[in-house]
């Protein structure tokens, strides 16, 4: 892999593919010169032109494997130099003499974050969706939807922000009232004496359900609107109140569409970085008390342990970079398969 | 749905028939009015409080209250239908809440700082801890980098959305790239900034730039531009593409000249909401672009002197590392400055894009 692969003029840079053979669609005339009379001098400048088309395309591929091939190179040597398991191990300290770190505290808070984002924002995402296509008088609908993708135009250091300043210090409330009436679940259990001030999973995973409702929302819209119309008119003639039209015509179809809507959602919390990092205070001990402060993610401790990391360490972060690429990876996959089969079926 | 007019207010007689009773019009007003006294009755005898918890306990009981009323006078299935009518409607008040809480949160505290002063001048020999300064500087930089990300971006982008759209079909090698797209369009940015950071930074040996976190956001933005820029493209009329061959225009021409500029619009749509997007992107730029106080127009200025360039985000979490938790102190309001700048700024970029797409539809 050079330099020029990675940054240098995309187009100048790769060698033009012959374009591959096959078949066309049928309103367009071979250019193999068979019909020069209505291509007259073109064909050279389409063969230029396809080729440069499908550079581009394989400098796409091209990115992505060096993405790929990077952070594998610089992981393996970090991963290599490490006395403790990585996938077990909750401490991170790759720079001391017997280099020891593991993904095991980032992955659980990673996971469990994201997991009580979702949780909270599929059902609220998916009311919205519902109450603007079915419920909302239709001349404010348009920007009413207009007004939740505002949300995604917030920057994450802006919810990090927020969620720093005003929304943990006043969870302190609910905090205590989760504790007393639902302490027994042991997840909501909160056992510090002091006040709590909750730079808690908690506390991240509403900033991050905050931040993935208006995908979720924009997504299930769209399925929602496909649902055939005929199907809508026969519900309500047949004296379905709105809700039974709702629940017997609208959501049996929708549901894939959901589905994967709610798993690109879920791939967006676990790549959240800023907000995560900002709201949560850092503990690398695993727990299960949700409502506890302190915890870390694969994202947030890129950002923070970047600046002091030395070579293991920076191939440590990097290794942590790569695991977090990989369940993102898997988590898109899955949405967009269980997009493709409903669109075939 | 709003298609087909709503159905009325009160569902017309059910399974009663024509004389199905229905709840007076007065009812639900009066609920309305009564919940919230009956819950400040509440909160003077038991312990509870709080602005928050009257909300939303005065919204549930609402909820509850009109359900009760009319499972008592309607039936069981108009209730379900209240009920899930007023649920439905939380929903939307739980998702439209926070978005007026934050922006209106950060309005109030930026607009303590935000002045003349603060959009024109930049923190050198500025002590952080201590009140003045501004953010010319990271707003520079932001501007300057989101604008190369898109200048890279764009020609990229749109070359590779030719191909998809008009070259590649169903062959095999189109439908990888479209794969990659999608899986491009998932990368987490920080994993985006580490690839930089290590190709560019470790490996090749360049320093920490303002164009090193460009090729960054470049990464995350090429996807969005692909995405929306294939698409349009594809909703442009088979026709025009037609006539131009009946009139013996060779295929590249007829793409650059008839089918580009039908879709011209669209595409500078998905643009702007790329630059939009990366605009706000922080966490790749933490990695790639250190700390600078200065004014700095050249993107490629490396570590030593002059220093890369400072952007809004990182900015904005360098004041707030400098902060350390104290709300009141300067270096926390100049954050939520910058927050404000910043959010009025991708606002900004997101108005011009929907104007833009307005005005410029795919025309067939």
């Amino acid at each position: 892999m050079t330099t020029s692969d990675v940054v240098g003029s995309p187009t100048a840079s790769q060698p033009a593919p012959p374009p591959p053979p096959g078949q066309r669609p049928a309103w367009v005339e071979p250019d193999d010169g068979s019909s020069g009379l209505a291509h007259g001098g073109g064909d050279q400048g389409d063969r230029v032109f396809r080729a440069l088309t499908a550079a581009a395309s394989v400098f796409v591929l091209l990115i992505m494997a060096a993405l790929a091939a990077f952070l594998v190179y610089r992981a393996v040597p970090a991963l290599a130099a490490n006395t403790a398991n990585f996938a077990t191990e909750q401490r991170w300290s790759p720079d001391a003499d017997q280099p020891r770190f593991g993904v095991a505290a980032a992955l659980y808070f990673t996971l469990l974050t994201s997991m009580i984002a979702v949780v909270l924002a599929v059902p609220v995402a998916v009311g919205v969706a519902l109450f603007i296509t079915y419920l909302a008088p239709r001349r404010v609908s348009e920007g009413m939807g207009y007004l939740v993708e505002l949300l995604a135009a917030v920057p994450s250091i802006v919810y990090g922000l927020w969620g720093f300043t005003v929304l943990a210090p006043n969870l302190a409330g609910l905090v205590s009232w989760l504790d007393r009436w639902f302490g027994w679940t042991i997840v909501l259990r909160y056992r510090p004496d002091n006040e709590p001030n909750s730079y808690s999973p908690l506390a991240a995973g509403i900033v991050l359900a905050i931040m993935i409702l208006p995908i979720i929302s924009s997504l299930s819209r769209e399925v929602f609107r496909r649902v055939p119309r005929e199907q809508v008119e026969a519900a309500l003639g047949l004296g379905a109140t709105r809700w039974e039209m709702i629940w017997m015509t609208v959501l049996p179809v929708g549901r894939a569409g959901v589905t994967s809507a709610s798993l690109l959602g879920l791939g967006r919390a676990l790549a959240e970085t800023l907000a995560v990092t900002m709201v949560l205070s850092t503990a690398y001990n695993l727990t299960v008390h949700i409502t506890e402060s302190g915890g870390v993610t694969l994202a947030s401790i890129i950002v923070l342990k970047y600046g002091e990391a030395g070579e293991v360490g920076t191939g440590a972060l990097v290794a942590a970079g790569l695991c977090l690429f990989v369940i993102t990876l898997a988590v898109n996959f899955v949405a967009r398969m269980i997009l493709a089969r409903q669109k075939v079926g | 749905m709003a298609l087909l007019g709503r159905p009325s207010r009160h569902p017309p007689a059910l399974a009663d028939g024509l004389t199905a009773r229905c709840l007076p019009r007065y009812a639900l007003p009066v609920t309305a009015a009564a919940v919230p006294v009956a819950v400040l009755g509440l909160f003077a005898v038991t312990g509870l409080q709080g602005v928050a918890g009257f909300v939303v306990v005065s919204a549930l009981l609402f909820a509850a209250a009109q359900t009760a009323l009319s499972y008592l006078v309607e039936g069981r299935r108009s209730a379900v239908d209240r009920l899930c009518t007023a649920l439905l409607c939380l929903a939307f008040a739980a998702a439209a809440l926070p978005l007026l809480l934050i922006v209106g949160y950060t309005v109030r505290q930026g607009l303590k700082v935000v002045d003349l002063q603060f959009l024109t001048h930049s923190m050198f020999r500025i002590n952080p801890e201590k009140v003045g300064g501004g953010v010319y500087h990271a707003i520079v930089g932001t501007l300057v980098q989101a604008l190369l990300a898109a200048a890279m971006a764009t020609p990229v982008g749109v070359l590779v959305a030719i191909y998809l759209a008009e070259y590649g079909g169903r062959r095999r090698f189109a439908r990888l790239v479209s794969f990659v797209v999608d899986v491009m369009a998932g990368v987490p940015s920080v994993v985006a900034g580490l690839f930089i950071f290590t190709a560019w930074i470790l490996v090749l040996g360049f320093q920490k730039s303002g164009f090193a976190g460009a090729m960054a956001l470049f990464v995350v933005m090429l996807p969005v531009v692909i995405r929306s820029a294939d698409e349009m493209l594809r909703l442009v009329p088979d026709e025009l593409r037609e006539a131009a061959y009946a009139l013996g225009i060779p295929r590249w021409r007829t793409i650059l000249q008839v089918v580009l500029p039908a879709a011209l619009g669209g595409i500078v749509t998905g643009v702007m909401l790329g630059v939009a997007r990366i605009a706000g992107e922080t966490a790749p730029l933490l990695l790639l672009v250190s700390l600078n106080q200065r004014i700095e127009f050249n993107p490629f200025a490396g570590q030593t002197d002059p220093r890369p360039q400072e952007t809004l985000p990182t900015l904005i979490f360098e004041q707030f590392g400098v902060a350390a938790g104290n709300a009141e102190s300067p270096p926390f309001q100049r954050a939520w400055g910058a927050a404000l700048v910043l959010i009025v700024l991708i606002g900004l970029l997101n108005l011009v894009a929907r104007f833009v797409a307005r005005f410029a539809r795919v025309r067939g």
